[in-house]
């Protein structure tokens, strides 16, 4: 009658259910280990590794030459342009997205869908595509070309510059700023505003102190969502900027296609991996959660 | 939402108000300009780019014509179809995975999980590149594996970024779904494949097809781990459109532009009106 | 009630969740076609308790008998028991007679009887109109509705209810409850209801077992538990009261703190550190010296008086410590005000001797 369970019983059903989790999860664990964590240790040891006269690695005679190159002038000058032009970057889209992701927030519930549409749709299309458009509009021949001059606003030919650059970065990367501030803004309990307007009376330091500390998480997520791809950007510099060689994401690209320099541009790589786990690290910190 | 109150505190007054909705109207200019100059352009008689010079089809026709647009086309429908099932699969399992079970190492795998997601694209591609010239003679002792061939190799890496997106998208979907709904289905006699078939599969669903369309996505935009790991034979169209307009705009890759940008545009279109016919359902 | 059998038995029963203890060697016996309240505050024990049942939770040491049946670690959908839960965990995603019908269509149960049995269900809770919406569709009252009606369908041998009515507001709750009390005498099953609302348990249990800290401190009557509380916490989580300090001198024998002896039985030894218990409202006052005969009294002075409508409360100070009263306004020829010398009684019968 009185069957009493083994303390061990709950232990073993708690351990059969947390194997069939470890089960489900082991397909996408096996896959990423071989083609995700089996590849970065490939990276981090050819930027260890010796690069024979022929341009190819040789996993052997491990140096730190390729890190000792990190400091070389040229290359701290591709580090610090591109840091500059991520950093630009993503000034230019807080301000641009900060006053959009408030104006749609504070939209009703049906126009708020519609503008936020109007965000997902050049967020869900080809990038490529996108930013091969301003190469159009950039063109010598190009409309905005053509307006800037015939409008007295100065030369008006900025591709293959940084400006193109940057203006490409940005509107490739300005949805990623719009959506985790529209999260963040969206949620802030309004009637603490309305609290902070009969405290403060003005509008503006109402906003300044309840509204922009609130929102906070949504631009440091932003933030970092526009940073990290900005700073390893290749495919923009490419397409809009003019000296191929300038930005990190061109300069790694090159250092595995014309130099043939594996360890420099592993080294390189480890690098860039450094400077988003930093950034990530830090929104973390901040208390964000998802990306 | 909800929020009755709101909106009348939320909206700034007088000039703000009106700078506000200046600057959204020029964001979202910003936004759609270049792509409708672009598809403007794409119907331009004339070869050169920014010269209007009448209207005309013939750069679509000659992207009909042109064999290699059509066969870089093909491919990159069935690397994307191919890395997105088998990342939907993977991504869904490792989602249920994390959210519902708690296992030793889960920690580790949940981490790893996200470096795809922030990893730069030039870094993923270095990988793959270093990876495949290390290892590909070793897979090719696995009986039918061809890794020469490019298209598996491109298969492989897109999965390899592609199931931690779709990962995160069906989590977001499982963590807001309460877990005392599972356990109403085992409490109503449902053993554990029932209740994941009739209870939590529908309820995740969105975020499932949320996933693939992520992954499809992310497939077709992207340029540098394709670029990277595609060998003579199996260029995908982003790869050959970018090796075209590197040399420099012409009207045929405008053509192409709105093609493509046709296609995704369609694809975010469907999905939105699948969703708002979905959950119009539930309201 | 008396002589039915024993639809829930629960002995030694333990749970940790690592170091934390949440259910501390628990024996239970809860009775045939009775409503049981398992009440508590928050984090004692007695939601843990509730998903053992049901098979949610797996005990780490301890028997738990459905009908004499042990269950041991058979998985939910093996125990002949049903939850309502405290979000009610509708499926969104299947209008209510679907969610309604999901039990009997697990079992296998055929389409026509299924149908039958589903609107019997739908109509017992008044939700005939409804069947067809989805959830999203439906009032808080009416999810609780349809959750009961998900689980009373399969007449389960044992209804878990956990804190069913925690999301609905005050007016609601009280009609639910009469509603809930009206429906388990309608269907005759045995249920078990978590609650943390003292009132709740109170109106609608026929015994309440009242937890603290993974431990059940008394099973009773809800008139045994108010009146004649075992234990400090109990007399105090359940209304309001008054506590004497007061130390065992034998076994039908307590001394005040003031020195004054009380004929109350106890099973405490003698020398043991008690307090008697009174309820405000069983104490009243009189002019000093004019406690009636067979109640003991106590002498005092009025220290404030507020007046509540239907009773006026008085806070009475004795030499010792304050005492609250509550007298009936019918009295209120009596009324007593501020710094009134009075005397304060009560009838020993009233009074209880609690530990801790």
């Amino acid at each position: 009658m009185d069957v009493v369970v083994e303390p061990g019983l709950e232990h073993q059903a708690e351990r059969a259910r947390s194997r069939q989790g470890l089960l489900m999860g082991l397909p996408a664990m096996i896959y990423l280990f071989v083609f995700f964590v089996i590849p970065l240790g490939f990276v981090v040891m050819y930027s260890f590794a010796t690069r024979t006269r022929t341009g190819r690695t040789e996993l052997a005679g491990w140096n730190l030459e390729a890190y000792e190159r990190l400091g070389e002038t040229v290359v701290r000058a591709v580090a610090f342009r591109s840091l500059w032009i991520a950093a630009v970057t993503t000034i230019l889209s807080l301000a641009l997205a900060y006053p959009l992701a408030y104006f749609i927030s504070t939209r009703r519930p049906a126009t708020r869908n519609m503008l936020l549409v109007g965000v997902m749709i050049p967020f869900w299309s080809n990038f490529l595509i996108r930013t091969y458009a301003w190469r159009v509009l950039l063109d010598s021949d190009g409309i905005f070309t053509r307006i800037m001059s015939g409008a007295g606003l100065g030369d008006g030919r900025i591709l293959f510059t940084n400006k193109a650059v940057i203006i490409g970065l940005v509107y490739g990367y300005l949805p990623f700023m719009v959506l985790p501030l529209y999260a963040a803004i969206e949620r802030i309990d309004w009637s603490l505003v309305e609290g902070a307007r009969d405290l403060y009376a003005s509008g503006w330091s109402a906003f300044r102190r309840v509204v922009w500390p609130l929102s906070k998480p949504g631009v440091i997520a932003g933030s970092i969502l526009v940073f990290v791809p900005s700073f390893g950007a290749y495919v923009t510099p490419a397409i809009l900027g003019g000296n191929k060689k300038g930005l990190m994401g061109s300069y790694i690209v090159d250092q595995f296609m014309d130099a043939r320099n594996g360890p420099l541009g592993s080294s390189l790589s480890v690098l860039v991996l450094v400077v988003m786990l930093m950034g990530t690290l830090v929104y973390f910190r901040q208390g964000g959660r998802s990306l | 939402m909800g929020k009755g109150v709101a909106l009348s505190t939320a909206e700034p007054m007088g000039a703000t108000r009106w700078l506000l909705r200046g600057h959204s109207a020029l964001v979202y200019a910003f936004f759609y300009a270049p792509i409708i100059v672009l598809v403007f352009y794409s119907f331009n008689e004339s070869h050169l780019v920014g010269r209007w010079s009448g209207f005309s089809l013939r750069w679509y026709e000659a992207f009909v014509q042109n064999d290699n647009i059509q066969s870089s086309l093909w491919v990159s429908v069935k690397i994307c179809a191919a890395s997105t099932v088998i990342s939907v699969v993977l991504g869904t399992l490792a989602a249920l995975s994390i959210e519902r079970f708690r296992w030793w190492g889960q920690k580790a795998f949940d981490a790893v999980l996200y470096l795809p997601i922030i990893i730069p694209d030039v870094t993923m591609a270095v990988m793959m590149l270093v990876f495949f010239g290390e290892t590909a003679q070793l897979f090719n002792v696995i009986p039918g594996v061809d890794l020469t061939n490019g298209l598996e190799k491109l298969v492989l890496s897109h999965v390899a970024f592609n199931i931690s997106f779709v990962s995160v998208v069906v989590r977001a979907r499982l963590a807001n779904l309460d877990e005392a709904m599972e356990e109403a289905a085992a409490d109503l006699y449902a053993s554990r494949w029932q209740a994941f078939r009739r209870v939590t599969l529908p309820q995740i669903m969105p975020g499932v097809l949320g996933g693939a369309l992520l992954a499809v996505t992310l497939s077709l935009d992207d340029v540098v781990v394709s670029s990277f790991v595609s060998a003579v034979g199996a260029t995908p169209v982003s790869v050959y459109v970018f090796g075209m307009l590197r040399k420099g705009v012409s009207p045929l890759i405008n053509a192409v532009s709105v093609v493509i940008l046709a296609a995704s545009m369609t694809l975010v279109m469907a999905s939105l009106v699948l969703e708002r016919a979905t959950s119009s359902r539930k309201r | 009630m008396g002589d039915k059998g024993v639809a829930v038995g629960l002995s030694g029963v333990v749970k940790r969740f690592g170091d934390v203890t949440a259910v501390d060697n628990l024996d239970l016996d809860i009775r045939d076609g009775e409503f049981f309240s398992l009440l508590g505050p928050s984090g004692c024990g007695k939601t843990t308790t509730l998903r053992m049942i049901a098979g949610l939770e797996l005990p780490t040491a301890g028997s738990i008998q459905i009908h004499g049946e042990e269950m041991g670690i058979r998985p939910p959908n093996k125990r002949p028991v049903n939850t309502v839960f405290q979000s009610y965990a509708l499926f969104p995603h299947m209008n209510v007679a679907r969610n309604v019908g999901f039990g009997l269509e697990m079992r296998k149960v055929d389409k026509a009887e299924r149908e039958t049995l589903v609107s019997w269900a739908i109509d017992l809770v008044e939700m005939g109109e409804m069947a067809h919406r989805k959830p999203a569709q439906l009032s808080g009252g009416q999810q609780q509705r349809v959750a009961l009606a998900r689980a009373l369908v399969n007449r389960p041998e044992v209804l878990l209810l956990d804190e069913p009515l925690g999301a609905l507001d005050l007016k609601l709750r009280q009609q639910m409850q009469h509603e809930l009390k009206e429906l388990q005498r309608e269907v005759g099953i045995t249920f078990v209801y978590v609650t943390h609302d003292q009132e709740e348990a109170v109106t609608m249990s026929d015994r309440i077992g009242v937890m603290h800290d993974g431990r059940l401190l008394q099973v009773d009557s809800p008139e045994r538990i108010y009146e004649h509380p075992t234990t400090r916490f109990v007399a105090d989580f359940i209304g309001q009261t008054n506590f004497l300090e007061a130390t065992v001198a034998s076994a039908d024998e307590v001394v005040l703190a003031n020195g004054d002896r009380l004929r109350l039985s106890t099973d405490h030894d003698g020398g043991a550190a008690v307090a008697v218990t009174v309820r405000p409202e069983r104490l009243t006052v009189h002019g000093r010296g004019e406690a009636p005969g067979g109640t003991h009294g106590l002498d005092g002075v009025v220290d404030s008086v507020v007046y509540m409508g239907n009773a006026i409360n008085y806070t009475i100070s004795v030499d010792w410590m304050h005492l609250e009263v509550r007298c009936p306004a019918t009295l209120a020829g009596d009324r007593k005000y501020e710094g009134d010398e009075v005397t304060v009684s009560f009838d020993p019968d009233h009074a209880s001797v609690v530990i801790g």
